[in-house]
């Protein structure tokens, strides 16, 4: 097993489908009257989020606790942080703590691996600017194999704001590994130039949503992050919504068992309108859900054995 | 999954491998085994039959499977994974997690009699006790082996035992079974040679 996760790409198909198997046992714990599970009593987990989060710190922090371990919150406001402490001198304290994993989500991309090189427990990104968030990947695969029954030969659509997303990127990295084929749909301005190549061999590219529809098992919308709304990445939020918001007649157009997923917060109305968001298809419920089995798995299987 | 104790001495220089039960007797074994939980449990009504992986599962169906023909009580059987609940989990590698499959009615108020192959140091069935503990409450528990093998570690003792096999710490025993290995087997290997 690997020491940290810091990136989608950092797991082969055994591991991930190791962390998908696992993902699935503690998913039974969900349903227990007593969910909980031993197995990290005495270790402690650092969740240090320098970025606002709610279900990512709460799933983290609910997926540590189900494990028995010990959980510090940190979130950079209120903290040293405001008084200038730097992410080194910060990350040598936890260290001196005792800290046996780091949960880590900041603003600038690469910080979790810079963290990893100063801290001796296990580093998890649990999402770094605009670069990865791979526990969100790997709960997406986790919602499509439950939904659809595989992930090998899985049609995948990731639609909107790539450029900024750090869900597609590791999304793209771990669906690539698991045999699935991705398809990046939005803007042209929100489409890096060449980042299907550069990230997996495979991945296709297209600026036509509804030419992309009829052919997918699995339409992933991302958010559009209300800060770049004005920054002329396109001409205004309504022209947005009309050539790659999912509205209902785009839903219809999909195959049977398409699935619709959204790895949240969501702006209602904008890249997916409150009838897809609601119908039946659409999984962003479970997948927050999910979301606390599958950390639950990767934390177990980072921390609970001597792996040093 | 015998569990071994934190003082096992190192393996002896010349392996010897004695076969204590060939395929015949481990199926005479779980035969009288299935008719001594008949007789304690007056007709094993209102029990379920847990088997703790690997081995202990598929000895936990024959038991069902030989009660069944032996009375015509259908005893339902589950699967108690105990992997998360082992107190040497930080001492090895991450272990995989094998599932927990609790029978549909479930084992609140029920006789839950734990199946396992090998009865060594006793910490594999308190891990078990532990886990049970988290699915459910059961009426009472009892233990049913296929090999007791000695060495205890914990005050734990099996209310069935298919074969006491007097071992010292320097051996260890074996169990094959059809379902998993091909064979019906129990072996002592680093015996004194014969």
């Amino acid at each position: 097993m690997i020491k940290h996760l810091l990136s989608g790409g950092d797991l082969d198909v055994d591991t991930a489908t190791e962390i998908l198997d696992t993902a699935a046992e503690m998913a039974t714990v969900a349903g227990r009257e007593i969910k909980k599970l031993p197995a990290l009593r005495g270790r402690t987990v650092v969740n240090l989020f320098y970025e606002d989060s709610t279900r990512t710190r709460i799933s983290f922090e609910a997926a540590a606790k189900r494990l028995s371990a010990d959980v510090i919150n940190f979130s950079a406001k209120g903290s040293s942080v405001t008084k200038g402490e730097s992410l080194k001198d910060t990350a040598l304290t936890l260290q001196a703590m005792g800290a046996d994993a780091v949960v880590i989500r900041h603003p600038a991309s690469g910080a979790p691996h810079r963290l990893a090189n100063w801290v001796d427990g296990s580093v998890v990104n649990a999402g770094d600017g605009t670069h990865e968030h791979p526990t969100q990947a790997l709960l997406d695969a986790y919602t499509m194999r439950a939904r659809l029954g595989r992930l090998a030969g899985l049609s995948v659509a990731v639609v909107g704001d790539v450029l900024h997303s750090r869900v597609a990127r590791s999304n793209v990295l771990l669906l690539s590994t698991l045999g699935a084929k991705v398809t990046l749909v939005g803007p042209p301005t929100l489409i890096p130039v060449d980042i299907a190549g550069a990230l997996a061999p495979g991945t296709d590219v297209s600026y036509d949503l509804d030419s992309v529809l009829p052919n997918v098992d699995v339409v992933m919308m991302l958010r559009v992050q209300r800060e770049r709304m004005n920054d002329s990445y396109f001409p205004s939020a309504r022209e947005y919504a009309r050539r790659y918001g999912l509205d209902g007649p785009r839903m219809r157009r999909l195959p049977e068992h398409a699935i619709v997923m959204h790895p949240g917060p969501m702006n209602r109305g904008m890249e997916i309108t409150p009838e897809v968001a609601d119908s039946p298809r659409s999984t962003i419920v479970e997948q927050v859900t999910n979301g606390v089995s599958v950390r639950m798995a990767v934390l177990y299987l980072l921390l609970g054995g001597n792996n040093r | 999954m015998a569990y071994p104790p934190a003082a096992r001495s190192s393996p002896p220089q010349q392996p010897s491998v004695k076969v204590i039960l060939a395929s015949a007797d481990v199926q005479r074994v779980v035969d009288r085994i299935a008719h001594q939980i008949l007789e304690k449990t007056q007709g094993a009504a209102n029990t379920v039959l847990l088997g703790i992986p690997t081995r202990g599962t598929p000895l936990a169906r024959r038991l069902a499977d030989r009660i069944s023909t032996f009375e015509d009580v259908a005893v339902p059987v589950g699967v108690l994974d105990i992997t998360l609940y082992r107190d040497d989990l930080r001492r090895h590698a991450t272990r995989a997690v094998g599932p927990t499959e609790l029978p549909p009615g479930g084992i609140d108020g029920k006789r839950v009699i734990l199946v396992d192959d090998v009865l060594f140091s006793g910490r594999t069935v308190r891990a078990a006790l532990d886990a049970l503990n988290d699915v459910g409450r059961p009426a009472s528990v009892q233990l049913a082996v296929l090999v007791d093998r000695g060495h205890r570690e914990l005050p734990i003792r099996a209310d069935y035992v298919g074969k006491n096999i007097p071992t010292s710490l320097a051996e260890s025993v074996k169990v094959t079974l059809a379902e998993i290995d091909g064979t019906d087997e129990v072996k002592l290997y680093g015996g004194p040679a014969s």
